[in-house]
């Protein structure tokens, strides 16, 4: 297969204009008779649907919760950047268009990211007309701060709840197209496998959770916006339901997977405690702007914060990155996090945890100030840990957080499956292999609300006389037949253990030797690891109830059991891609200083890959990286 | 730590349902409130039994999905606080706590702990929003928003939708989910033009779902884990009463 990304040609900064004023139109008569089908309903999936029906596209919207308000955008909480350069502080489109090439270590397409960068700035004006209460001056004007990765205050916010006010806008315009009839919300539904005909989608085999019931959904287009695979360590800031289900039945029909190994560790969560623990919270990245990074400079010190003088306390952020300090890129941070981790001066129980100090930030500005800028957030560690950051230092840990790696999608955000599309995180453009803080959100929203509307249309265009798609094709039988199959082999089984005891053991084996530091041998290790509990999980797997009731345990058997396949080419790519880069270190591939090594000469492509069948390992192919307009050099934050 | 839990079991909606007795030991004091019932779960299928059903996602007090309401309060005995984000530090070794869903008519029980709350979807849908399709949106800053409204809009856009308030009243009123939301849309300049159609038609469907009168009980201001206030409630009558005087028909 040939991947072909379909960059327009032409300059950097008149490629998106250009594609858009030529894209093949459908009149709005004709919009009216096609179909499209969005599954998941977070930031991505809620600002495509409701754009699509404002367009006057027929759309249907599933997600797993129970309601679309639900999906996990909304614990986003730093804030979204955008070009807007209203500090005056020398941002412009370029800028966010380079650090975002930059902070994703050159591993993402010059033209998407300035795509990106380009729309950031209607996103925020869409966002505030949706009446997103972000934050203001005293002026009324938009307030503004500054994020990891950046020199720029470029970041938007509401309180420590960007992520929710930004969904709950999405969400409501959607439901105003519900309430107009144009848009149909199908909450507690899954899509447990895509449909193809003739190399196009043309539906999915969704599960009603309440009734177990399977249903035939058939449209023109299916747009994927199912977020990331985070999951697969077990424990990550993802929620409970977070899955690689959707876009993993889309690899297997037939659809590439972009560079599945590039994983971001973010550096402010908490630390993990009992073995009980099924999630891990993340502390918003904006705590770095006042918070500064800290361990005690010997070896197993365990007196209290406040009884270590500052002298004998090592701020190793500063020290090691003084131009960017505190606010390094968050696999740097993560990295350092975990380098002095392992030298033996963590802190807390377990040794597996740095402290984020306010002491400084209080004294310097009064606690009234931080108190306005990050009350809940210092709400919600005292809730979760019993501990008050006004008074000592938080207890911080790096933590799986965000996968940059999802479906390939070419510069019109389809899949290599014609009809299908994929955006938000579940693809994997835009980020190459760390994202920024404050990115997510914006490459959701501008996916959704503004490149998707327009490059679906370039392939509904064609279809305008195909009429509605019938669910009666022989391709609906035999997808739902599998899909009742897998269920009852589940169901089935009735082995000795419960499906999470499979997910913690996969986390475990991932974190361990595919996480923050990876190597050819522990990769090996892993990939073994991984074959043989996917083995015993078939084998040995309980699952409870039946297949017709809401089955919670029936939901997450399947979703483990795609996290157990998808695992194994996670590992594939990480032994394969023989430097470091970004979220991916590889400990044979490090310069003197211990900082990623990255080997532009053999490794500068999207690694994407096809399926071959259960027993086979994926066929790799690659998409190389041409920078024309920025020049890859070793990132310094120094 | 050991507790004794009183779990409401409801095998769908059909069901009458009745509480079921579970003992649990060795919990650790620092584990979650679905922690403890992550680890029920794993007691009842090694059991052979059927797990207790629960909704709940982000595990970290924002997505609104989890509902239990312990022993007799929504979200359990913390003010300002989710399910998800109460740990079991906060009861007593050998307490026997009640755990049922939310009750209320507009929130009929799937199964066990499980409610639909889709009601809440139909009134957003009724008038819960700004209407700007995509692209008709005017430069962010030619906005002016003074920042005591910006703040107090966003006090109440804070709401999870969880539905604590309504679990919470004698009455099952929706007040303070739609207060919140008629609140922050009409405090803002971009609201105003459908200010008096959204109040109306909101509250038409608020009553067409089968939520309760408001008696100013503030039950629901104590339940909520936001902390909305019950004087968005107060805003809400204010802009009815307005609307219903001055919109014209």
């Amino acid at each position: 297969m040939k991947l072909d990304a379909k960059i327009p040609a032409g300059d950097l900064e008149t490629k998106w204009t250009r594609y858009r004023s030529t894209v093949p139109l459908v009149s709005p008569a004709n919009k009216r008779k096609l179909d499209v089908i969005v599954v998941g309903s977070g930031l991505a999936g809620a600002s495509a649907a409701a754009s699509l029906a404002e367009l006057g596209y027929r759309v249907k919207v599933f997600c797993f919760q129970d309601s679309p308000r639900r999906a996990h955008s909304i614990a986003a909480q730093g804030g979204i950047n955008a070009a807007k350069n209203y500090r005056n502080d020398g941002d412009s489109v370029y800028r966010l268009f380079y650090d975002t090439i930059k902070g994703g270590d050159y591993r993402s397409r010059e033209a998407n990211v300035y795509r990106l960068a380009e729309v950031s700035t209607n996103i925020i004006d869409q966002c505030v007309a949706q009446g997103v209460p972000f934050a203001r001056e005293y002026g009324g004007l938009l307030a503004n701060r500054s994020f990891g990765g950046t020199q720029v205050e470029r970041t938007f916010y509401a309180r420590g709840q960007t992520g929710q006010q930004l969904l709950l806008g999405a969400y409501q315009a959607l439901q105003r197209q519900v309430g107009l009839g144009q848009a149909h919300v199908l909450a507690r539904h899954e899509m447990l496998e895509l449909v193809v005909r003739d190399g196009r989608a043309v539906g999915i085999i969704a599960r009603d959770l309440v009734t177990g019931r399977l249903e035939r959904h058939s449209a023109h287009a299916v747009v994927l916006a199912t977020g990331g695979y985070g999951n697969v360590f077990y424990l990550s800031t993802n929620a409970m339901g977070c899955n690689v289900t959707a876009i993993w039945k889309a690899y297997k029909k037939g659809a590439a997977f972009g560079n599945p190994c590039f994983t971001q560790i973010h550096p402010t969560c908490l630390p993990q405690h009992g073995s009980y623990q099924s999630k891990l919270t993340l502390m918003s990245e904006s705590l770095r702007n006042d918070g500064r990074v800290w361990v005690p400079k010997a070896k197993g010190d365990k007196r209290k914060p406040a009884d270590i003088p500052e002298s004998e306390r090592d701020y190793f952020l500063e020290r090691k990155y003084p131009a960017f300090g505190n606010l390094v890129p968050r696999d740097i941070a993560s990295r350092a996090a975990k380098e002095v981790c392992d030298e033996g001066r963590g802190v807390g129980q377990t040794g597996l945890a740095v402290y984020l100090d306010f002491s400084d930030a209080i004294r310097r500005l009064g606690r009234s100030v931080i108190e306005a800028r990050y009350g809940n957030l210092f709400e919600m560690y005292e809730k979760i840990t019993g501990d008050n950051p006004y008074e000592t230092p938080m207890m911080i840990y790096p933590a799986v957080h965000y996968t940059m790696g999802g479906l390939w999608v070419d510069y019109q955000l389809s899949t290599t499956i014609q009809g299908l599309y994929a955006i938000g995180e579940c693809n994997f453009s835009d980020h190459g292999a760390n994202r920024l803080g404050a990115s997510a959100l914006m490459q959701g929203l501008a996916d959704g609300y503004f490149i998707l509307p327009y490059t679906i249309g370039e392939y509904l265009s064609g279809l305008i006389r195909s009429g509605v798609v019938p669910t009666t094709y022989g391709e609906f039988d035999e997808a739902e037949r599998e899909v009742a199959a897998r269920i009852e082999r589940l169901l089935s089984i009735k082995g000795g253990h419960s499906v999470d005891h499979f997910h913690r053991e996969l986390g475990k084996v991932m974190w361990d030797h595919c996480g923050m530091a990876r190597s050819r041998e522990s990769l090996e290790h892993a990939g073994r690891q991984v074959a043989a509990l996917r083995e015993a999980f078939w084998h040995d797997v309980r699952v409870p109830g039946t297949a017709h009731e809401l089955n919670p345990e029936l939901e997450k058997a399947g979703r483990v059991a795609d996290f157990l396949e998808l695992a194994s080419l996670i590992v594939q790519d990480a032994l394969h891609r023989e430097e470091s880069c970004g979220g991916h270190f590889r400990t044979e591939y490090q310069t003197e200083d211990g900082e990623a090594l990255r080997r532009d000469d053999a490794f500068m492509y999207v690694a994407a890959y096809t399926y071959a069948g259960p027993d086979a390992p994926a066929v790799l192919h690659k998409e190389p990286l041409q920078y024309e307009v920025v020049k890859p050099a070793q990132r310094s934050y120094k | 730590m050991r507790l004794t839990l009183k779990v409401w079991r409801q095998k769908n909606s059909q069901d009458k349902g009745r509480f079921e007795v579970y003992h649990l030991n060795d919990l650790d004091e620092h584990a979650s409130f679905l922690e403890m019932f992550d680890v029920l779960n794993e007691q009842l299928i090694r059991e052979g039994k059927d797990p207790v059903a629960f909704d709940h996602d982000c595990r970290e007090g924002i997505c609104g999905m989890c509902s239990m309401v312990i022993n007799g309060r929504p979200h359990g005995p913390l003010t300002h606080n989710t399910t998800c984000q109460l740990h079991l530090r906060h009861f007593r070794d050998g307490e026997t706590i009640t755990v049922e869903p939310w009750r209320a008519s507009a929130f009929p029980v799937i199964k066990d702990l499980v409610v639909d709350r889709s009601a809440f979807d139909r009134i957003i849908a009724a008038g819960g929003f700004i209407s700007v399709n995509t692209g008709q949106a005017v430069e962010a800053n030619s906005i002016l928003v003074p920042k005591e409204n910006a703040d107090q809009a966003m006090n109440a856009a804070v709401c999870i939708g969880c539905g604590a308030c309504v679990a919470a009243c004698k009455n099952a009123s929706a007040m303070l989910f739609v207060a919140a939301k008629v609140s922050h849309l009409s405090l803002l300049p971009q609201g105003e033009p459908e200010r008096y159609r959204r109040v109306k038609n909101m509250v038409a469907q608020m009553d067409k779902e089968g939520f309760g009168a408001c008696t100013n009980t503030n039950a629901c201001e104590a339940a909520c884990p936001k902390g909305i206030s019950v004087t968005h409630i107060a805003r809400l009558n204010r802009e009815y009463l307005k609307a219903t005087f001055l919109q014209e028909e």
